[in-house]
């Protein structure tokens, strides 16, 4: 049926392989499965964990500032989150996915502007508009690949951030001050600790929705084709669907990180949809993992924190302290090289030995 | 239209392209032959910029200043490839793209430590500070010179890519550097050369936008951008693709910011016209660079791969 | 009898102290005080925010670091001309370190990001540069207080002085963002008579040759130029290049100052600008400005330090008459609205929107007695100049 070859290519567990040794196999990964499992899901459960202490700790502190830096990472991480879905798990270099941040920002914005501010209308608009904006984009960046890929997502993204600077009556290149946190019924999303709260509920469904998505059918073909494309074909798979399919779903999410972060910042701008902000987005995908589902999000938790330690030095290194401060996107930069360099499964990665090595 | 001013425009987006000529040529060498992702290239064309202009600040001497930014532009790339860089060669372009993402911020943040985050001053040489006259019009010589220094470089690059053997080695590696690798050639050295070229061509390229632009920190990375469409739209590891594509991409752009906005003032209406023209001329060149990949994913003139 | 007696005198010499306590004024506050200043300290317009910074603290450090006999601990928060990471950075020096005063903020694109959040929790902000039309109108606050000026004005004095210099044909030319219109229409309010043509190039485009060659060819009177930081570096030495230096005058709002000049050099020459404070202006307080500057930092001072380095007046008045009890908010408030510090521009006050009334000059670009580029004042078009949007703003 399938040549070893092949079958060694694609990770379809046990298909194809004759049927005594499917048989072995099968009770083989019944037993290991429940430990395997378990040895999963610890870290996962160790992380959420940890996010659910925030809050506990904040209200110890006595202020909210801390809150608002992790709901700020968090959001980011679940925008390089549905990155890492093609970047980490499909093998495409997406450099204008901040374009989808921006999509869902200013949703928000512009609705609010015009006195709607129901989440829900926000939200299903935001999803609408992007799905489309995503749909026609991957439609046409889909045709090219590798180098011709990057740019050409790049491009859409400089496009739709020179249009965003053209629209005076949302604030241009300002940017649009958004007055009030989105109305969701029975909750208060003004509240800090509510907010917070919300952010990391749809962080954990998201993950989980992704799990789900990377473990099925869908996603084991979305892997095969970051291996080899042609052979996907070759298989009688249509592949270009399928990625167009995972682009479109991997943009949503993005949209849906965008519509929180104009919440939480109570702002929407040009600046969302950089191409900067693209760039930060794949190093926290590299940084936490690439295809790790939870890596992204460890690295939007590193970058923010390291950003904010270098920004603000806590700890006083004596004259060092002045330079840093001064001078940190340098250090950040020194930083970046040297964790593309050696760290190559990215932190979650190398901690739970499940990252790509991307060689 | 009034043709004098349709010829000052593209010589204007002729100039333009030279520049980008000058930052492609290399970044297209590099990508196309050593399979490397160099978006640390602008951060050169910055060092070149600031080196001479730090040279003609001390010493008043544009001359002298373009003799010794272009040598320490080469030297610094000479640098970097060795001690940075060479870990990266064999990795994935995603790779390449963050170190070398990386390396922007560390670029910017040396040169403001060293002359502060204002911009520094470095002007033409006295000769050059006039205009010449052109069938009734008055076009600012340094971009004359500036024309002619990059048509100079085309030439010359012409010259070493198809009548020198280091030439063929180049062309040879573009096509297929794996066999030119085990032919015999120490390829570690070639890849050396290409890197200093294409940083001795960007450091140039710094050099002679330096009088026109601003040198600050970050000066880089609007030119990167430009040139990153220029190679794609010419096909990466293409001279000739980037010498078309920057030509093209300089005409476009210019063309476009300079006639675009009036365009839309005839067509809509005058507060509309104002915000679209200049957005939609800024969007041009990405248009421009969608539609040929549209047609021709590898560029207008890709390189054929043995 | 007498216990009796002695008790009734302790008693009553008690209440009388307590009643005397709190009918007088309560003791001076000389606690430390931590202020926080944010301007846009990384990148490639660093140089703005250092120059707003270097203004302040020139004027705490020359006041024995204290501003109102309090001692002041000054926390730098980088905005990074990012309106989110300013809204982050505002959190973080109220939520966290607890400032009851921010000062600074260099760019309209964050002041808009941060004004609200920072105003609605009841934290003062006094604005040293930016001024963006939205909060001198309908949003204001009584809680913010500018020491600089509403952006429009800048625009106001040149379109004044182009009107009374008699220039018929002029060509405006400025970035496509939100600084960039609102200056035109400043121009534009003042100079009342049909522009030839109106010119806005994206905000990250650094060559105007096509620009350049477009003016050369309608032959205007004059152009009107608003191009900060780089840009203006950029514009000036390409107009020079073009051979329209000295042929067709410029105008220009914020495209040359000191610190662009020493870049632009004589590509400036003959420049008009219209900043709201000039290194000559003749006062007692400006003339020990520049001097102090000067010496301190060996460079001439730009109107961005003038204008932090009044706010620091302008707390150092406010905090000595609330005698150090900035918590009392509404006494703080009235303070501040008094205005009673010596400004560096001369005449100064508040209008009811808290932004400055204020004589608004033009000055030219030219080459001082020590040989350096510098500002020269020539021309005062508009005198206690209100910004045009006050009357939007419902405070009294």
């Amino acid at each position: 049926m399938l040549s070893e070859q092949t079958r060694q290519a694609l990770p379809l567990n046990g298909i194809g392989a004759p049927p005594q040794q499917a048989h072995d196999t099968i009770a083989r990964a019944a037993g290991a499965l429940h430990t395997s499992r378990i040895r999963e899901l610890l870290p996962i459960a160790a992380i959420f964990l940890a996010l659910v202490l925030v809050p506990v700790v904040s209200l110890f502190l006595g202020h909210t500032y801390y809150l608002d830096l992790v709901s700020r990472a968090m959001i980011l991480g679940l925008a390089a989150m549905g990155l890492n879905l093609i970047l980490g798990y499909g093998g495409m270099v997406s450099f204008g996915h901040a374009l989808y941040l921006g999509i869902g920002a200013y949703a928000v914005g512009m609705l609010s502007t015009h006195g709607v501010e129901s989440a829900l209308t926000q939200l299903v608009v935001a999803i609408a508009v992007g799905t489309i904006v995503s749909y026609l984009i991957g439609y046409i960046c889909l045709k090219v690949d590798g180098m011709g890929f990057i740019m050409i997502t790049l491009a859409f993204a400089q496009m739709f951030y020179y249009l965003a600077i053209s629209l005076k009556q949302y604030g241009g290149d300002d940017g649009l001050p958004i007055a009030a946190r989105s109305t969701l019924p029975g909750m208060d999303l003004e509240n800090p600790y509510q907010f917070y709260l919300l952010v990391l509920a749809i962080l954990a469904a998201a993950a989980y929705l992704l799990y789900r998505l990377v473990h099925s059918r869908f996603g084991t073909v979305i892997r095969g084709c970051k291996q080899n494309t042609r052979r996907m074909y070759a298989l009688g798979f249509p592949a270009s669907r399928y990625k167009l399919f995972a682009y479109v779903i991997s943009a949503q999410i993005s949209v849906l990180a965008g519509v929180l972060l104009a919440n939480l910042a109570l702002f929407a701008a040009p600046s969302y949809m950089s191409w900067t902000l693209s760039g930060d987005l794949i190093l926290m995908c590299v940084l936490g993992g690439l295809g790790t589902l939870l890596g992204p999000l460890i690295g939007a938790i590193a970058f923010v924190g390291l950003e904010e330690f270098l920004s603000t030095m806590p700890i006083d290194l004596g004259n060092a302290t002045e330079l840093i401060t001064t001078h940190w996107l340098g250090f950040f930069g020194v930083f970046i090289v040297l964790v593309v360099l050696f760290l190559r499964r990215g932190l979650y990665g190398s901690f739970t030995a499940k990252g790509a090595r991307h060689d | 239209m009034d043709l004098q001013l349709l010829a000052t425009q593209i010589l204007n987006g002729v100039q333009l392209g030279v520049l980008l000529f000058l930052l492609s040529a290399g970044l297209t060498l590099i990508f196309g032959i050593m399979n490397f992702v160099n978006l640390a290239h602008g951060s050169l064309y910055m060092m070149g910029a600031y080196v001479a202009a730090a040279v003609f600040n001390t010493y008043g001497s544009f001359l002298l200043a373009l003799l010794a930014a272009v040598p320490a532009a080469i030297l610094i790339g000479i640098i970097l490839d060795r001690v940075v860089l060479a870990g990266l060669y064999s990795r994935e372009h995603l790779d390449q793209v963050l170190a070398t993402f990386g390396l922007i911020l560390v670029f910017n943040e040396i040169v403001r430590y060293f002359w502060g985050s204002a911009p520094i001053y470095i002007n033409a040489p006295q000769a050059l500070r006039g205009t010449l006259e052109f069938f009734g019009f008055e076009y600012p010589s340094y971009r004359v010179f500036i024309i002619a220094v990059g048509l100079l470089c085309g030439l010359g690059l012409y010259l070493l890519i198809n009548k020198t053997r280091v030439g063929m080695l180049i062309r040879a590696g573009a096509a297929d550097a794996e066999m030119v690798d085990a032919m015999g050639t120490n390829i570690r050295r070639l890849n050396t050369l290409i890197f200093g070229l294409g940083a001795g061509l960007a450091g140039l390229g710094g050099v002679m936008a330096g009088p026109i632009l601003s040198v600050q920190p970050g000066m880089g990375e609007p030119i990167l951008i430009l040139t990153l469409v220029v190679i794609v739209t010419g096909g990466i590891g293409s001279i000739r693709g980037a010498f078309y594509g920057a030509l093209i991409v300089g005409l476009v752009d210019t063309l476009g910011r300079a006639f675009m906005p009036a365009a839309f003032n005839e067509l809509l209406a005058k507060s509309l016209a104002q915000a679209a023209g200049p957005a939609v001329a800024s969007m041009l060149i990405y248009l421009l660079m969608a539609f040929v990949l549209a047609i021709r994913p590898h560029g207008l003139f890709p390189v054929r791969n043995g | 009898m007498r216990q009796h007696f002695l008790k009734t005198i302790a008693a009553t010499g008690l209440g009388l102290s307590m009643a005397l306590a709190n009918a007088a004024p309560a003791e001076e506050n000389r606690d430390e005080l931590k202020v926080g200043f944010m301007g846009v300290f990384s990148g490639g317009q660093a140089a703005l925010g250092q120059d707003s910074y270097d203004g302040f603290m020139l004027y705490l450090k020359n006041n024995g670091g204290k501003l109102g006999n309090r001692p002041v601990d000054v926390l730098k928060a980088d905005a990074q001309i990012k309106p989110v990471v300013g809204a982050q950075q505002a959190k973080r020096l109220i939520d966290k370190d607890g400032v009851p005063i921010i000062v600074g903020v260099t760019f309209s694109n964050v002041m808009l990001a941060v004004h609200g959040p920072i105003t609605k929790k009841e934290v003062f902000l006094i604005g040293t540069n930016a001024g963006p039309s939205q909060i001198a109108g309908k949003e204001c606050s009584p809680y913010f207080f500018s020491t600089s000026y509403q952006n429009d004005q800048k625009a106001e004095s040149m379109g004044s002085y182009a009107k009374s210099q008699g220039y018929k044909r002029i060509i405006t030319m400025v970035p496509n963002y939100q600084s960039g219109f609102d200056f035109v229409s400043g121009f534009k309010r003042y100079y009342q008579a049909p522009l030839l043509d109106e010119i806005y190039t994206p905000l990250d485009q650094q060559d105007f040759s096509a620009e350049l060659a477009k003016i050369a060819s309608e032959e205007p009177d004059a152009v009107y130029v608003f191009y900060p930081g780089g840009l203006g570096v950029n514009f000036l030495r390409q107009y020079q290049q073009a051979g329209l230096l000295g042929k067709i005058p410029v105008l220009s709002t914020s495209t040359t100052d000191a610190i662009n000049l020493p870049a632009q050099r004589d590509s400036a020459l003959g420049v008009v600008t219209s900043p709201v404070w000039g290194p000559d202006l003749d006062n007692a307080a400006n003339k020990k400005f520049v001097a102090e500057f000067e010496k301190e930092y060996k460079r001439i001072p730009s109107d961005f330090a003038a204008q932090s380095y009044d706010g620091a007046q302008l707390l150092d008045s406010a905090i000595k008459k609330v005698k150090g009890h900035v918590e009392d908010k509404a006494a703080f408030m009235a303070a501040l609205k008094q205005a009673d510090f010596p400004s560096v521009r001369g005449d100064f006050k508040f209008g009811n929107n808290n932004f400055p009334i204020q004589d608004l000059s033009i000055f030219e670009v030219v080459k001082d007695d020590q040989g350096r580029f510098n500002l020269k004042k020539i021309a005062t078009p508009l005198k206690a100049q209100q910004d045009a949007y006050h009357q939007d703003c419902p405070m009294q």
